[in-house]
């Protein structure tokens, strides 16, 4: 046991310090041999502490992200009911989503339209609820827990109260409209097609706004006060400052945002699951998928089509963010 | 986490973590879901000697559940054997049964009748129970059709049923003067004269992507036939066909006299509005009864209006519900004893005596308890020459739900456009009965 643990360190070591090194060369040699002389101090109580604590999340991503996503795949090019084996039918189901299942490109579309909506009016808007509230006015901190009050709650609750509130015959607002009386011509906001999908947009950006206003206010704290007053005494005006020095010192929280806005479009599934099942204009790829895995339709091979289209999109708005953002940051 | 064997004393100390776990599970995920839920379903067995059956029940809802409870409660003493009861959520159960019958199923579970029965007989996850079947009375040939696989094998015991009809509010009837209509222009005019009187004629709605359904079988099956019904169901027509538009266009005639904003609305909330007397009738299932509360005394209905002469109102949209062995019962014997019991008029009275608002399959249940609904209910279907279960019943689910439920909602948005939307489901049909015999 001892003579192989002595070995593992020294091979482990090298990388390790030539990334240290190469990360701060200007900081001189002695930081890289303190490295290699800690390193070599593991004991080897800590390093099966390290192997169970960096092998176990290893192996809990390999087993329940890696093999999963490359069982899709695999599934989307088969055709499965979920009893016996599966078929292979090469790219069929794909041609079949493309060129032969209505819902498909509503839901596409949904989903990019929710990508929109949160990306350039709820994510904005939270990003304006926390400046001003960043500014000490009065009762800001009641507007901060109301204002954040909703991310309390699930999108699934959420699609409930939007029932409430948007009922054709007695929700609160057509009753304040006064359109639900005698002869009136209330807004069918569920049930109609084409009105729905913003509603539930409204509804879900009202959630996301809150969270996004949180991060935000994290991130104004933790801008040193000290740039504003130099970014002051040079003469630039709020404006100038918050766009030019606050904003792009907070990168870290506009990744962060970036990302969850990403995320939060792309996996929107409870709240139109809880309002109609996601079937008449609130059709979104999450809902396709679990309508055709889960449950008695059991197309798992097409399902899995679907799921990877999905796939596709978030990895490519993902990447292609991460890569304009850590782009500027070489810069 | 409760294991099979601690789950009877755990639920029977503490009610409230079983549903606990319950809402966990269903929140776990649906892979786990079945182990999970069979680990902590309520238990109803005593243990000790004897023979054991487990049941899985999916009648979760307080009332249907008491009844399935009092029927298994009298085989248990009659016949000296042990019942273990797994009671899952209803729609999970119907969510999870693919994986529920390949995994670890309970020996006799609940179902439903038709297409959506065979289905799982034609895969191998039933068992046959054709023996069980030769000693059953008391089973018309129409119920006994419904109970048989595509091989000619019967795998389903048949409990209750519950017909659908057009519903109507007697005393807004009588108030107005109202005749039954029984041809589909005395419907019509009939809806006519309500929108004249101020009411709303149709109580309809279709936001959970079913009840729809409904009014398309019965326009189908009085227009085509029963026959071309069911052949249509399981896949044979073509949907282009001019029979099947032609489905859409008398449908469209209806419309104008729906309810507004029908595929926003529940149909709970559609049933109440009849209950409220603002519309004047509604077609769906029978158990409407359960919106009316203390008014359901004054809740009838008739049954739906002839399009065809041909066809006249021949045949009954009602779903049975029932019980089926899987393929894996560890004691088919005792299984089949307790299947044998379900099939008799007393298991059903039992149950009926619970629930008032079913119907008994079996010809000999006690029908003196029945309410005027049950009565007329039970005399709808005795007259009714052919019996169909429902669009999702009479057809294979994935067809249904992912192709049908959309299109219906689409015709009810966009009336005009039935030739696109007819090729539409034609072409998703034909995939995907193309991938499975």
């Amino acid at each position: 046991m001892r003579p192989k643990a002595d070995l593992e360190p020294a091979v482990s070591t090298g990388p390790t310090a030539t990334a240290a090194s190469a990360a701060a060369p200007t900081e001189g040699r002695r930081r890289p041999r303190a490295e290699r002389r800690r390193i070599r101090r593991l004991t080897t109580r800590d390093r099966i502490v390290i192997t169970v604590l960096l092998g176990l999340p290893l192996l809990l991503t390999l087993v329940l992200v890696w093999a999963t996503t490359l069982a899709s795949i695999g599934l989307s090019f088969t055709n499965w009911d979920g009893i016996g084996s599966a078929k292979f039918i090469g790219v069929d189901n794909y041609k079949e989503l493309f060129t032969n299942y209505p819902p498909f490109a509503t839901a596409i579309w949904h989903n990019l339209l929710w990508l929109g909506f949160l990306a350039l009016v709820a994510t904005p808007l939270g990003l304006l609820f926390a400046v001003l509230l960043d500014r000490k006015i009065r009762f800001s901190r009641f507007y901060q827990s109301a204002i954040y009050l909703p991310v309390v709650l699930s999108l699934a609750v959420i699609g409930f109260i939007s029932q409430l509130l948007f009922a054709r015959d007695d929700g609160i607002v057509n009753t304040v409209l006064g359109t639900t009386g005698q002869g009136g011509h209330p807004v069918d906001w569920i049930g109609d097609p084409h009105i729905n999908i913003w509603v539930v947009l409204v509804m879900a950006g009202w959630r996301h706004a809150g969270y996004v206003m949180v991060l935000y206010l994290a991130g104004l704290k933790g801008v040193d006060p000290s740039l504003k007053e130099a970014a002051a005494i040079d003469g630039a005006n709020a404006r100038q400052t918050f766009f030019r020095v606050v904003f792009p010192v907070m990168r870290p929280v506009n990744i962060i945002v970036g990302v969850i806005t990403v995320i939060e479009a792309l996996r929107a599934f409870d709240i139109v699951y809880a309002i109609n099942g996601g079937t008449n204009g609130l059709e979104l790829l999450s809902v396709l998928i679990t309508d055709n895995i889960i449950g008695e339709a059991s197309r798992i091979g097409f399902g899995s089509a679907i799921a990877v289209v999905l796939l596709l999109i978030s990895v490519g708005c993902i990447v292609a963010y991460c890569m304009t953002e850590l782009r500027e940051e070489k810069k | 986490m409760a294991t099979p064997g601690s789950h009877d004393r755990t639920t029977l100390s503490s009610p409230t973590r079983r549903s606990v776990l319950r809402a966990a599970a269903i929140g776990a995920g649906a892979v786990t879901l079945p182990s999970v839920l069979a680990a902590c379903g309520s238990g109803s067995g005593a243990g000790g000697g004897g023979k054991t059956v487990t049941f899985g029940s999916n009648w979760s809802d307080p009332v249907p559940k008491q009844g399935v409870a009092k029927a298994v409660a009298d085989f248990q003493k009659s016949q000296g054997y042990t019942v273990k009861t797994n009671t899952v959520d209803h729609n999970s159960f119907q969510q999870n049964i693919n994986r529920y019958l390949q995994g670890n199923p309970d020996d006799v579970f609940g179902w439903f009748a038709g297409y959506r029965m065979q289905y799982f007989a034609q895969k191998g996850l039933l068992s046959d129970i054709s023996d069980v079947w030769g000693n059953f009375t008391g089973f018309s040939d129409a119920i006994k059709a419904q109970s048989t696989g595509l091989d000619g094998k019967q795998y389903f015991v048949p409990f209750y049923y519950y017909p659908w009809a057009v519903f109507y509010r007697k005393s807004v009837f009588a108030q107005h003067g109202y005749q039954i209509p029984t041809t589909w222009d005395q419907y019509i005019a009939l809806a006519k004269q309500m929108q004249k009187d101020g009411l709303v004629p149709i109580s309809f709605s279709d936001k959970d992507g079913w009840p729809a359904m409904g009014t398309f079988d019965y326009i189908n099956m009085r227009l085509n036939g029963y026959d071309f019904h069911k052949s249509l169901m399981a896949g044979h027509e073509d949907w282009t066909n001019p029979k099947v538009k032609s489905v859409f266009d008398t449908w469209r005639q209806l419309l104008p006299y729906y309810q507004q904003g029908a595929l926003g609305l529940t149909w709970q909330e559609s049933a109440q509005a009849l209950q409220q007397k603002k519309t004047g009738m509604m077609t769906l299932g029978m158990f409407l009864g359960q919106q009316f509360g203390s008014d359901v005394s004054d809740l009838d209905f008739f049954a739906y209006p002839a399009i065809d002469p041909a066809n006249g109102q021949d045949a009954v949209e009602a779903p049975i519900d029932g019980f089926l062995l899987s393929h894996k019962a560890k004691d088919p014997e005792a299984a089949k004893k307790f299947l044998t019991f379900l099939g008799t008029a007393k298991a059903e009275n039992d149950y009926l005596s619970v629930d008032p608002t079913l119907l008994g399959v079996n010809s000999a249940v006690d029908t003196s308890g029945y309410t005027a609904l049950q009565q007329s209910g039970a005399k709808l279907v005795s007259t009714a020459k052919s019996i169909s279960q429902f669009m999702d019943r009479d057809s294979r689910p994935d067809f249904v739900s992912t192709v049908m439920i959309q299109a219906l909602q689409t015709f009810l948005n966009s009336p005009s456009d039935v030739d696109g939307l007819c090729n539409s489901i034609q072409r998703q049909k034909t995939a995907i009965y193309a991938t499975e015999g």
